[in-house]
């Protein structure tokens, strides 16, 4: 199995990834982290619990992966000490998910950057909203908010501070550019505007209620997040759902991801003096959207996929109308693409702007479609395979270019593919049940569910508590490791070009504010 | 060029007219144009504040714009200052770390202005409701002169909402 090498007691978990569990201390997290880096893994999520209602300290989490599959690793921390060493300099995303814990729980890393990352000014150091006896109803009194961004200096070197509310229609966080003329020399990127406290308000929720919150973490992920959270729900009560649902799991998923590239396509075009491309790809997009408010009664398929299934059933006319779109889709996207290619002022924009190396890419973990767009070659749907990709043979496409070009034609190619996948849903697709009822389910399990969507990987990690009430839930997002990859790409490029560079990446703030 | 001037005559236009056979949504167009017409001289300047949504309600925001409902024929558009607007769309709960930069975009916005709180999170708080982090509905920090529930809100519910703004501030 995949983590063999590090010889530890792991207890592999049922469900629809290869995923295991294990223990250890902190003080041999470094050693383990690297061997799997060694090994090719990176780490995938980092997140934190308490544990003192059970007479312990805190807990905290590591999700590892592999493209073989995910290790969980638990160490316990001293509820008056909570310490573990620094994870960041063999994982770059550690970084800032130290940060966000620390802030959340107190568990400390101890690393050079004391800043915090998600407290901004609703509470203080002392304050731990996420820990038991914090009252979910209470409001902390107001901290000072006096972010110490890293100043750049030198003859002509001014900043310009963007954000957090931006100029579009887009989510707010703040940007600090450090320029000398038009060129930048330094982003600093400081997010955590929209957190609203998910981990806090999944604790207590019915378990059965959790997928409605968690298909609210990123809304543009709304169907990824739901399956990652079925997905680890289904893997505590050890019950697989029926092959249609995770059928139309699959024919959802790939709806999300070519709705979301299509509107991508569209706002590069735009972003790139194309308003053409706007137009055209937002009437594709929108005519997805119809489609699926018709099929699924949401235009964003929100709240279709439950435990044990889905809850909804598009029915063969359904699938065959699917499966005509798809037809028109892919002529029409293919007629777009051609014009595309042939435009040399889009193409001037495209080539060679916003360049994230290979070599960057690796050394950051960076993930998802910007992943691959610097050759990055993480695509669950093709690695772990959870059902139905395990029959659907999904083709993970990568480039090696880096630039905002490279990730536009990520977009092409993955949108042609996920066209191939939904037909091929509709091929292999079977009469039956679509949901099956969920035992009950007994307090003190874990699940993990990690689904590869539009952007990236969502990891939804589970514990159940009482009564079918979550004990702790946790959503990683694939911003995560990609925001920090933005920094990198719009290093000396100029000012006017961070919009498109910014648009390329399409990150979610909602998805890592939490 | 000659390709993509060709795909634009084959697609023609798409912008759905007011449906003679929908009683109510071709009332909603026109009275949208006459509202505009009297309250803002043709223009209605709409700025835009996430305050802590999921990222739902932007995407049908942005669909406002596609060619269906194309929002700019109506003599809408969106606007990158609070000072040029005069109407404030807030989507979200407001998030705690969010609120002083909604009341300081609302603050930066000239009288008159309205204010549309969108979605169920930005109506009641939503699934987040207020705690730690959240404030809860967008009328726990600002005046809110309509909300428009929907998780998210269709675009054409978002048209809906704005109107409704403009006729409550011509009644008033």
């Amino acid at each position: 199995m995949a983590f063999d090498s590090l010889r530890l007691h792991l207890s592999e978990l049922p469900g629809a990834v290869p995923a295991w569990q294990g223990q250890t201390t902190a003080a041999e997290l470094p050693d383990i982290c690297h061997a799997v880096k060694v090994q090719g893994g990176r780490l995938a999520a980092l997140w934190g619990t308490d544990e003192q209602d059970h007479g312990q300290g805190y807990v905290l989490h590591l999700a590892l992966a592999k493209p073989e599959g995910m290790l969980w690793l638990r160490s316990a921390l001293p509820a008056d000490q909570p310490h573990y060493p620094d994870l960041s300099p063999i994982f770059y995303p550690a970084h800032r998910l130290q940060r966000a814990a620390r802030d959340l729980l107190g568990i400390d890393a101890q690393a050079a950057d004391r800043r915090p990352w998600l407290r901004h000014a609703a509470w203080q150091a002392t304050d731990l909203p996420l820990r038991h006896d914090a009252d979910a109803a209470a409001v902390f009194e107001q901290g000072g908010d006096d972010y110490a961004f890293t100043t750049v200096v030198g003859d002509g070197v001014h900043e310009i501070p963007v954000g957090p509310v931006h100029a579009g229609t887009i989510e707010p966080g703040h940007f600090r550019f450090s320029i000398v003329g038009e060129k930048v020399l330094r982003l600093e990127e400081h997010l955590g505007y929209t957190h609203k406290g998910v981990d806090k308000r999944f604790q207590g929720m019915a378990l059965a209620e959790g997928v409605r919150l968690a298909g609210r973490v990123s809304g543009d992920s709304t169907v990824a997040y739901a399956w990652a959270y079925c997905m680890a729900l289904e893997s505590i009560a050890a019950a697989a759902p029926p092959a249609r649902a995770l059928w139309l799991r699959a024919l959802m998923l790939e709806r999300e991801r070519i709705a979301n590239h299509l509107g991508d396509l569209g706002y590069l075009g735009n972003d790139g003096g194309l308003a053409f491309g706007l137009a055209q790809f937002m009437r594709l997009k929108e005519d997805v959207l119809r489609m699926n408010a018709g099929l699924f009664g949401h235009r964003y398929m929100m709240d279709c996929i439950v435990p044990g299934g889905v809850a909804c059933e598009p029915g063969r006319e359904g699938l065959e109308a699917i499966g005509a779109e798809c037809d028109a889709l892919e002529r029409e996207v293919h007629l777009l693409k051609d014009i595309y290619d042939d435009h040399p002022g889009l193409q001037d924009r495209f080539l060679t702007c916003g360049r994230l190396t290979a070599n960057t890419a690796s050394k950051l973990g960076v993930i998802g479609l910007a992943g691959r767009a610097s050759a990055q070659a993480w695509d669950l749907r093709a690695q772990a395979r959870p059902a139905p990709y395990d029959v659907l043979d999904a083709r993970m496409k990568t480039h090696k270019n880096g630039d905002v070009a490279a990730r536009v034609i990520m977009r092409f190619d993955e949108i042609f593919e996920s066209l191939r996948l939904v037909r091929s849903v509709i091929e292999h697709i079977g009469a039956g049940e679509i949901a099956v009822p969920l035992p009950d389910i007994p307090s003190g399990r874990m699940g993990l569910g990690w689904v590869e969507g539009w952007r990236g990987e969502s990891v939804v990690a589970l514990e159940s508590g009482e009564d079918g009430r979550i004990r702790s839930c946790h959503a990683h997002d694939p911003s995560w490791q990609n925001w920090p990859a933005l920094a990198f790409a719009v290093f000396n490029n100029i000012v006017p070009d961070f919009p498109l560079i910014n648009k390329s990446f399409n990150l979610s703030y909602s998805g890592c504010d939490l | 060029m000659y390709q993509l001037l060709k795909q634009i005559v084959r697609v023609g236009i798409k912008t759905e007219a007011p449906p003679q056979s929908d009683e109510g949504l071709r009332l909603l167009n026109q009275r949208l144009q006459q509202e505009i017409l009297g309250m803002f001289a043709g223009s209605l300047a709409i700025r835009h504040v996430d305050a802590g949504s999921c990222n739902g309600c932007e995407l049908e925001i942005h669909m406002l714009s596609n060619p269906y409902y194309n929002i700019e024929a109506l003599g809408i558009k969106f606007v990158a200052s609070p000072r040029h607007a005069d109407l404030l769309l807030v989507t979200g709960p407001v998030a705690r770390n969010m609120e002083v930069a909604l009341k300081r975009t609302y603050d930066a916005m000239p009288a008159p202005k309205l204010v549309v709180a969108v979605g169920d999170c930005g109506c009641t708080g939503g699934i987040f409701g207020e705690s730690y982090a959240s404030c809860g509905r967008v009328a726990n920090v600002i005046a809110v002169d309509v909300a428009v529930p929907g998780c998210p809100p269709t675009p054409v519910a978002l048209l809906q909402g704005i109107l409704t703004a403009i006729s409550a501030d011509a009644k008033g």
